[in-house]
């Protein structure tokens, strides 16, 4: 009997998970209601115009400044981290293999998915800011590339560890036959191990991408915060998470409603690009 | 076919560059831990850990007067730890109990359908379980408490839970329960007391990482737990955390100088559990 009661509440534990999820969807939807009535849902997405006038009457909210500069500043972030997570994925993986020094250049870049957000946020205010401003780059030192150069350093231990995995995976005799044909180490990432473990590879710049989208602190630290699309790379601009940590706190009635349907937004966006990933994963694996 | 000795060079540069590119992948960790460290290490002392922050007048007087800034993060650590053990509290049986679910019954559709959530979950942005606890939890309770970031990091923290309580579980030979049946123990002494035990270490290791992970988040916090000066015991009334100090820190001019001490402790805290919970990890193998 007791038996029966204990394979339920384990059942019940695996239910409270799918209600957790569904809550959160049905929640963000609920609260996000008002914002889509008053704006359409499309009207919503597709209006760059972000006013918090005092009256009723010039209220205007939109996401898609917001939209616009979380997928600046993420894939920009993605491009600049390639050069160093794929090089890294690689030493782990294949060059240094099982050897000692691959397993501390591993646990050094695993240190770097540990570091908080925020600690991030303060280093590239106090330390890149006043660098891209000594370069002349930009004259405040905000803006979309500042907020990409310390996302590219957050998601590396992502994407690297994750490479590396797939890379390890890819069968000894595959390459030994290459090898064995005179190929050399170059040719046999070239040809064997980078094509057999692509979608694997793929896939785990593609779960870095979500982890991207959805950092808060150090891209608001560093953003410059302006609620407009960013011109270029130098420009000011906000980005779906940070717009949400910057004004959720005093924001009441219509403006509360439009930044929990940025929440919505940006929850789904990280849903399907997670659930793509995860997907490409399973693939890759059978 | 291009020349031996052009292939062998070109051998040559890749495996170069990948040395180069990696080492360059270190040194943001150095630059981080470094500026932080010997910029925050002077302001540590005994007052730090056992004193409430300073008003911004006092610190403002401080400064006039040449003194050090009076004052700690007490506030901040009993906030911290309150609200992560509250979080631990809620996570810990239910992701557990979740996770046995998941590896006693591999195969269903069911499974797969939460194990599929459970990795959504994981990449859900830390910014969106703020505003859901801002739902559950702010609106129902008229007014922001450490209950609610509790609430937000126990969300954070299920997936990592039932997944490594889930991958631990499926290691465990299936003899294991086989013989614990046999001797005709019931199926929840079995589960309880012969598997749990024996997969401790994978899930006490999963913990510990989820709770490095939690502990260093400022975002979800902003929009629940809010931030108190003093030091608050009572989970239903506003808190602080160390990690919002830093952001309080940060927007004032007065107190600048403790960003770094604090900012030096929330790494050490992060990084010292993260090393912990992966040596354990490689000691507990199964």
């Amino acid at each position: 009997m007791s038996d029966k009661i204990f394979r339920s509440l384990l059942l019940v534990s695996a239910l409270i998970l799918l209600l957790i999820f569904a809550g959160m969807f049905f929640s963000l939807s609920k609260g996000a209601v008002p914002a889509f009535r008053e704006f359409g849902f499309f009207g919503f997405i597709f209006s760059d115009k972000w006013i918090s006038g005092t009256g009723q009457s010039t209220e205007q909210y939109g996401a898609l400044a917001f939209i616009a500069g979380t997928l600046m500043t993420s894939i920009l972030a993605l491009l600049i981290c390639l050069p160093f997570s794929l090089p890294v994925a690689f030493f782990v993986g294949e060059y240094f293999r099982g050897k000692k020094v691959a397993g501390v250049l591993g646990g050094i870049v695993d240190l770097l998915a540990g570091i908080p957000s925020i600690v991030y946020g303060l280093w590239g205010f106090y330390a890149l800011r006043p660098l891209i401003q000594s370069l002349g780059l930009s004259e405040q030192g905000f803006g979309v590339l500042t907020s990409s150069l310390v996302l590219a350093i957050m998601i590396i231990p992502y994407a690297a560890s994750l490479s590396a995995e797939f890379i390890r995976m890819v069968p000894q005799e595959l390459k030994e036959g290459a090898y064995s044909l005179g190929a050399t180490r170059a040719e046999v990432i070239r040809n064997i191990i980078f094509p057999t473990s692509f979608s694997g590879i793929f896939s785990a710049y593609v779960l870095a991408l979500g982890r991207a989208i959805g950092e808060t602190m150090a891209v608001t630290m560093l953003i410059g915060n302006t609620s407009r699309i960013p011109r270029g790379l130098m420009d000011t601009g906000n980005t779906m998470a940070s717009i949400i940590a910057n004004q959720f706190g005093e924001a009441d009635g219509l403006k509360l409603s439009s930044l929990i349907a940025i929440g919505l937004l940006l929850f789904l966006i990280t849903a399907i690009v997670n659930f793509l990933g995860r997907l490409m994963i399973k693939r890759h694996s059978v | 076919m291009s020349s031996l000795k052009y292939r062998l060079f070109k051998n040559k540069l890749l495996t170069l560059s990948v040395v180069i590119f990696s080492a360059l992948t270190a040194v943001p960790l150095v630059l981080i831990i470094g500026k932080v460290f010997l910029k925050g290490w002077r302001q540590i002392n005994w007052d730090f850990f056992t004193k409430t922050t300073p008003t911004t007048l006092d610190a403002l007087l401080a400064i006039n007067n040449n003194q050090p800034i009076p004052g700690g993060i007490a506030n901040g650590i009993v906030g911290t730890l309150m609200m992560v053990l509250v979080a631990s509290v809620i996570a810990i049986p239910l992701g557990v109990m979740c996770g046995i679910y998941l590896s006693e019954n591999r195969k269903t559709k069911f499974s797969t359908v939460v194990r599929f959530l459970t990795d959504l979950l994981q990449g859900t942005p830390s910014i969106i379980l703020g505003i859901i606890a801002y739902l559950w939890v702010v609106i129902p309770l008229k007014g922001y408490s450490a209950l609610a970031g509790s609430v937000a990091l126990a969300i954070m923290m299920l997936p990592l839970i039932v997944r490594s309580t889930e991958e631990t579980m499926n290691l465990l030979p299936a003899s294991l329960k086989e013989a614990g049946l046999a001797l005709g123990s019931p199926y929840r002494s079995v589960v309880l007391k012969v598997l749990l035990p024996s997969a401790f270490g994978g899930v006490f290791t999963g913990i510990l990482l989820a709770v490095s992970r939690v502990i260093g988040e400022t975002a979800p916090l902003m929009l629940t737990a809010l931030g108190a000066t003093t030091i608050q015991w009572d989970i239903t009334k506003p808190a602080s955390a160390v990690s919002l100090l830093i952001w309080e820190f940060y927007n004032d001019p007065n107190l600048q100088s403790m960003i770094w001490s604090a900012s030096l402790f929330l790494l050490l805290l992060v990084l010292s559990l993260n090393i912990l919970a992966k040596q354990l990890a490689k000691k507990w193998r199964i």
